[in-house]
């Protein structure tokens, strides 16, 4: 793409740059800003000098809850990332059009729910005499005493990957649909079986889509307060309920924004694979 | 692997029961909400409600009613969330489409943030300050927040839908003597539209289902649906929960069942960039 740039590139750059200001400064001013303060809050004691007592304080009382925030995060990604190559990679093989149509009007209701309704949901479908209950008993696949809530983390885990494993399909089912199918093609014609393909030819050439589409989730996971708080608000939790109880009840900026930041510690762990990912990205971007 | 091998009706029969099942994983958690929308009473242990009815309906749209009120917040957000959005994202969008730019990467990489970072530490130090401001609690306190998060997007759509934009359109019209903002107006934006809608539909569902900002920076005055919803299931209220959760269902499964008409190949290779 070249600019329609016919006049002096001097100003065209200051216009450009007046045109983008605005942006950045609402992302300035209401995001970046409260980050850095959240990084001065932590690290900063009664006097104004720099403690560490506040990290201290957040690994004391929520190892636990970092820890268990990490795994629930973690599984659900991987179960996320199953999911989606499952439903995408028979979206893309599938040899028969009319399940391959079902599966495609199916997967995608939960995409654009929000994370406190899918919440909400749950809470009532995965509780003791909810409706999965309902028909497992039903269905005579368990007995009326087992039943049992599954509103501790594997409820978590479920809600998220119900929301999310949609949004990773769409995004992994679009980059499996733009593939020369030439490959895919002479694999079959020689005979190879569709879960080969699918692992040996399909999913390598989208592995940069699958990540993405998998890191974002990872973050987007770590920040979701209601779902935790409305299917297992109770110790052991995530790390998102201990930061809104320290606020809420003790007004503890501190220990909370230290909390925050081991978040984003979190985080940063996708992160390094995220930039690691676009950054192949931008330079195929700036070569156009 | 041994799929290949079993008989063709065997094959059926597996590919039915998959699907039904993983229509009862997404199906079966929207019907236990209707179901509970229309409970008039619902005791444990019975699988179904005993009473069906609208009474909670009424209690829910009745004119004093909460409900009303909070989607009437909830929208009003959103759309002033939109226009704030759109406002800053559409001259950046352009801007990034078309004009060359100083530290563009440093440029693309702020816009990266809001999606790429967890923004609980955003939400809790923003409701400080914004309390000391006296913007706590207040609608203009909420949108800047959810704009903040919502222009993001809104930024790169705008880019991609410019992008698409065929320059050579541009160029006739500035030869043909328009000047750089009659050619905006009359032929770039127009031909960027679609792009411009599916952006602004974007940040519009976002504000609308946005819950932690809200929860930190609205209190105690803005009370949105999402939160309206938290506050009845939290208080064991789960008609009164399940029927705003509907509410908020309408406007989700609604873009769901549109949205390829606006997330086409090019917006969806955004993603990541």
């Amino acid at each position: 793409m070249t600019s329609v740039a016919i006049d002096r590139p001097t100003t065209r750059r200051g216009i450009g740059l007046a045109l983008i200001a605005p942006a950045l400064a609402v992302v300035g001013l209401f995001f970046v800003a409260p980050l850095v303060m959240s990084a001065v809050v932590a690290f900063r004691g009664k006097d104004g000098d720099f403690t560490l007592e506040h990290f201290a304080k957040a690994f004391d009382f929520y190892t636990t809850d970092l820890l268990f925030t990490l795994a629930i995060v973690v599984i659900s990604t991987l179960l996320i990332g199953a999911v989606a190559i499952a439903i995408a990679g028979y979206l893309t093989l599938g040899e028969h059009p009319r399940a391959v149509a079902v599966l495609r009007w199916l997967y995608r209701w939960p995409l654009f729910i929000p994370f406190v309704v899918a919440g909400q949901l749950m809470r009532t479908f995965l509780a003791k005499n909810g409706m999965l209950n309902h028909v497992l008993i039903g269905s005579g696949l368990i007995e009326p005493l087992s039943a049992q809530s599954l509103l501790d983390w594997r409820g978590i885990v479920i809600a998220f990957v119900w929301k999310q494993a949609p949004f990773v399909t769409l995004l992994l089912a679009g980059a499996m649909a733009s593939l020369e199918t030439q490959h895919i093609e002479a694999a079959r014609n020689l005979g190879a079986r569709r879960l080969r393909v699918l692992v040996d030819i399909v999913l390598p050439q989208v592995r940069g889509t699958l990540l993405v589409g998998l890191v974002l989730s990872f973050v987007t996971m770590l920040s979701v307060l209601s779902v935790p708080l409305m299917i297992n608000p109770n110790s052991p939790t995530m790390v998102t309920v201990d930061v809104a109880y320290r606020i809420s009840t003790h007004a503890d900026y501190p220990v909370a924004n230290a909390l925050c930041l081991l978040t984003l510690v979190l985080a940063a762990v996708g992160a390094v694979f995220y930039l690691r990912h676009s950054g192949v990205r931008a330079e195929g971007q700036a070569g156009r | 692997m041994s799929a290949m091998t079993l008989p063709s009706p065997m094959r059926a029969l597996i590919r039915a029961v998959v699907l039904a099942l993983l229509a009862f994983a997404i199906f079966g958690p929207l019907l236990n909400l209707l179901l509970w929308a229309f409970a008039e009473r619902w005791y444990f242990p019975s699988k179904l409600p005993s009473d069906y009815g609208l009474t909670y309906w009424y209690r829910v749209f009745q004119p004093r009613g909460n409900a009303l009120a909070s989607l009437g917040t909830s929208i009003w957000i959103a759309v002033l969330t939109v226009l704030v959005s759109l406002a800053v994202a559409i001259p950046a969008g352009y801007a990034l489409a078309r004009l060359k730019l100083p530290w563009r990467g440093a440029i693309l990489l702020v816009f990266l943030l809001p999606q790429a970072v967890p923004n609980l530490p955003v939400y809790v130090n923003i409701a400080q300050v914004f309390y000391q401001i006296g913007l706590n609690g207040t609608i203009l306190g909420v949108v800047l927040v959810h704009a903040s998060h919502g222009l993001v997007l809104a930024v790169w759509i705008a880019s991609a839908a410019f992008a698409s934009v065929d320059a050579s359109l541009e160029e006739a019209s500035r030869n043909l003597g328009a000047s750089a903002l009659t050619c905006f107006r009359t032929v770039t934006l127009p031909l960027a539209a679609p792009g411009l809608i599916a952006s602004a539909i974007f940040v519009f569902l976002e504000s609308l289902d946005e819950f932690t900002g809200t929860y930190f920076v609205g209190v105690p005055d803005v009370t949105t649906l999402p939160l309206l919803m938290f506050n009845a299931t939290m208080g064991g209220n789960y008609q009164i929960s399940s029927i705003t959760a509907l509410l908020l269902l309408i406007p989700s499964i609604g873009f769901m069942l549109v949205v390829e008409r606006f997330l086409k190949a090019d917006v969806l290779a955004m993603v990541g960039r």
